[in-house]
């Protein structure tokens, strides 16, 4: 047992600090970087608890493709020594740190209300319906859960995310003009005597070629 | 305390016994691919060093540890170091699941083909922090691309893995071979696993679908700043890596351990060769398609893996599930 905490200490620590390395660090990369870190000591959390399937599922969704996203942005904006401002300068009259401070404020009371919830509820595991057997792997219990009880919310979780993909695509879509494609059929169909023109150039003229 | 210091050096001792040959190997798959590709082309390729050029990947090693490592001045210095330290960490831990044997592998979890699964798509962020890190124009053009590229495939990837596993009911590599006794997932999942080789090839960067280091237009990609032993460490773990496809495919679609027919002379060879004998077979398979096919324009990459692999593979998972529904043959019940 003592290995276990003491691994339980290491990530839990690398994880605060590295949450808090996120809105400290200057460089907005790095703090892509330590978003990164922290998603991967939380996924090492989930693994000690015996949630494999949502430790492995946290690293594949966002430490392999939503922290990628970010760090695509954050290097293709240029906004990498911006973020200083925040601690350095003086409140300059700008909305951003009331706005930040009423957001922070709304979830930490929000954070207060779960973990009371959860103290003054300690019978709210014994009233669950599902009883938690230890032969099932996580995996396939979540499976028994998902796709039974809650396969209605499952989906519509599902149509919202595609809603939001498409919403995003016809967001940003603009045709431009003036752009070659390559067309396969076109490419193949073409035969000898449309693609070869002999012409019997005439001398100091040259051959006027339309495109 | 005692029981903890005699798990930890047993522990230390079977890694130990996974990683030295893993790279040893790889050293030696340098000199397979190299061999290969030259006998393709009608070359010699390295034949020097050693019995036909055997020793030629340890010379070279030698040759990167005795040069200099350079660091640009205007690079992020930090970053910049741990960028083949993090290539080559990722491509050697996902050895700890890959099953050699029955009862034969270092770490049998519950989750084997998800942990695999996870660090591959970890595996872009030593290319990405290289690239960003070198602080300059074409290693940043390659992390770009290469980032994109991976993260692309790793979809098909991950819809054809949900095939296999369809067919097998468990997360487990080992319980994944077994389920193949009878017969290997390569044959009623064929065309899943012609796409995962293609997949595989994009995902460790291979050509032809070497685009993050397209020398023609990028210099080196993402290891242009890099010299010496740092270079070195990418180039390792990037072969590290294309072995372990090498592996992953065997054991999804060729019966890891397991021998081809279960009669005498093949059954009494024991499971690691098996394993070892389909993963150079793979890895020749790469190479040979290294020699043979030219690299692809960036939009073809693009259209190949979401137009053509990711709708193809997710309707093989709509039939193989309809297939198994309806013949009654779902695993696990």
């Amino acid at each position: 047992m003592i290995a276990h905490s003491v691994f339980f200490y290491i990530f839990s620590l690398i994880a605060i600090v590295s949450a808090v390395m996120v809105t400290v660090s200057k460089n907005t990369v790095h703090s892509v970087f330590f978003l990164i870190l922290d998603f991967i000591s939380i996924s090492c959390l989930f693994i000690m608890i015996g949630a494999e399937f949502l430790g492995m599922i946290m690293l594949i969704v966002y430490v392999g493709a939503v922290a990628v996203l970010f760090l695509f942005v954050v290097m293709m904006l240029n906004v990498a020594e911006q973020k200083g401002q925040w601690f350095s300068s003086r409140w300059d009259g700008g909305t951003h740190i009331p706005v930040g401070l009423l957001v922070s404020l709304i979830i930490f009371f929000e954070l207060i209300i779960v973990i009371g919830g959860w103290k003054y509820k300690p019978d709210l595991l014994n009233s669950l319906s599902i009883n938690i057997s230890t032969e099932v792997t996580n995996t396939r219990s979540i499976g028994n859960v998902l796709y039974t009880d809650y396969i209605l919310l499952f989906q519509i979780s599902g149509m919202i995310l595609l809603v939001a993909m498409i919403g995003a695509i016809v967001l940003t879509y603009r045709e431009r003009a003036g752009v070659k494609r390559q067309s396969y059929v076109k490419q193949i169909s073409r035969e000898r005597d449309e693609g070869v023109d002999l012409v019997e150039a005439e001398r100091n003229k040259g051959v006027k070629i339309d495109a | 305390m005692d029981s903890y210091i005699s798990i930890l050096f047993t522990e230390v001792y079977k890694i130990l016994f996974l990683l030295v040959p893993v790279l040893v190997s790889v050293a030696m798959i340098v000199w397979l691919d190299r061999r290969v590709w030259a006998f393709v082309q009608k070359r010699r390729g390295p034949n020097v060093v050693g019995p036909f050029g055997l020793f030629q990947s340890l010379a070279d090693a030698l040759k990167y540890i005795f040069k200099e490592i350079i660091i640009p001045a205007s690079s992020n210095k930090l970053v910049f170091v741990l960028a083949p330290v993090v290539t080559m960490t990722l491509a050697l831990i996902s050895w700890a699941v890959i099953p050699f044997g029955e009862d034969f592998v270092l770490a049998d979890i519950n989750v084997g083909i998800l942990y695999l699964f996870a660090v591959s798509s970890l595996g872009v962020y030593g290319i990405i922090m290289g690239g960003w890190a070198s602080n300059s124009k074409y290693p940043f053009l390659g992390a770009i691309r290469s980032a994109a590229q991976m993260v692309s495939y790793e979809v098909s990837i991950g819809v054809i893995i949900i095939n296999v596993l369809l067919c097998v009911g468990s997360l487990n590599l080992s319980e994944i071979v077994m389920a193949q006794q009878n017969l290997w997932f390569v044959i009623p999942l064929f065309p899943m696993f012609v796409i995962f080789f293609i997949s595989a090839l994009a995902e460790t960067n291979r050509p032809p679908f070497d685009l993050p280091e397209a020398e023609a237009e990028l210099v080196a990609g993402y290891q242009t700043e890099y010299s010496g032993m740092m270079y070195a460490m990418f180039w390792l773990g990037e072969y590290a890596n294309i072995l372990l496809m090498c592996a992953m495919g065997s054991v999804l679609f060729l019966g890891g351990w397991l021998s081809p027919i279960d009669i005498f002379p093949f059954n009494a060879i024991p499971g690691p060769f098996w394993l070892i004998f389909k993963i150079l077979f793979l890895f020749i398979l790469f190479a040979l398609v290294k020699a043979t096919v030219p690299r692809y324009r960036y939009d073809q990459l693009m259209k190949l893996g979401w137009k053509i692999f990711l709708p193809f593979s997710l309707f093989y998972v709509v039939l193989t599930s309809s297939f198994l529904l309806y013949f009654d043959l779902l695993p696990g019940k």
